[in-house]
């Protein structure tokens, strides 16, 4: 097993839970992120918070890009095969809002709240990704 | 303007803990669903820190009918598990397998001013509206 970094993950995990938490307590909504995606880029009610959760969402990472770490290279690998990313975003998009949610709106407060709807699309979902980066490893395009 | 202001810090904190989770580099994520090639279970801890933290407070704030600043709380019933949830997390997962981005990274991404996030956004954003279209 490399870069196996359970305490940073942890540690984030825990900040996204307080984050999680935060926005339960005050406003009475669940942080499912795809959710909120889909409320900004439609009319609905609540567009101009849930607009700015994900302005927030952008500024935390900038805050820690640039102001806090400035010397450390910002680590973001990814595939450059519109192939791949086109699809890719397109499957993200569409799935998240037919299964109701992702791994914030599933993963964390779905099973946080005991659904076991929740469960299983938690399940389902890390099994197809899974099965799909096994594909692309044994065409060659995933090391 | 109290709402405005809560979604606002509590999107900055989520953000900062995609990022110190490294849920925002898509090899990261990558590693973690390679399960039979030097698997990287890391990612197994952020889910797991956040449910330990949120669990509680959800089990605590459940009867709840207001939130802290008056709004009214809406929770998700507890529905049949239908189709839609089988077959949308079924391609979810292909769609996070093929680049290693869920929705929370895809939009944190913008911070890293790749071209390749905002067009993998884009996307995502098609794929969101397609759906709104074509399913009920």
């Amino acid at each position: 097993m490399h870069n196996f970094t359970p305490v940073s993950a942890l540690i984030g995990g825990v900040i996204i839970g307080l984050s999680v938490v935060l926005y339960f307590y005050a406003t009475g909504r669940l942080a499912g992120i795809s959710g909120i995606f889909e409320n900004t880029i439609t009319n609905s009610s609540k567009r101009v918070s849930n607009a700015l959760f994900l302005i927030g969402l952008i500024i935390g990472p900038l805050l820690i890009y640039y102001l806090i770490l400035p010397d450390k290279p910002i680590a973001f690998e990814i595939t450059n095969s519109y192939l791949l990313i086109i699809p890719g975003g397109f499957l993200v998009g569409f799935g998240t809002r037919l299964g109701g949610g992702c791994t914030s709106g599933h993963g964390i407060c779905g099973i946080g709240r005991l659904s076991v709807n929740s469960m299983i699309a938690t399940v389902i979902f890390l099994i197809t990704g899974m099965i799909t980066v096994y594909i692309l490893q044994q065409l060659g395009i995933y090391l | 303007m109290k709402d405005k202001l809560i979604s606002l810090v509590s999107g900055v904190i989520f953000g900062i803990g995609l990022v110190i989770s490294e849920m925002t580099n898509p090899d990261k994520v990558i590693g973690f669903l390679s399960i039979t090639h030097n698997w990287d279970a890391s990612l197994i801890f952020v889910m797991g820190g956040g449910i330990i933290v949120a669990g509680p407070f959800f089990f605590l704030l459940k009867n709840k009918e207001t939130s802290a600043i008056g709004n009214q709380i809406n929770l998700p019933k507890n529905q049949k598990l239908d189709n839609k949830i089988i077959v949308g997390s079924a391609l979810f997962g292909i769609g996070w397998g093929l680049v290693g981005l869920c929705p929370g990274p895809a939009i944190a991404a913008v911070a890293t001013f790749d071209p390749i996030a905002f067009v993998f956004l884009i996307s995502m954003a098609a794929g969101v509206l397609t759906k709104k279209n074509i399913v009920k």
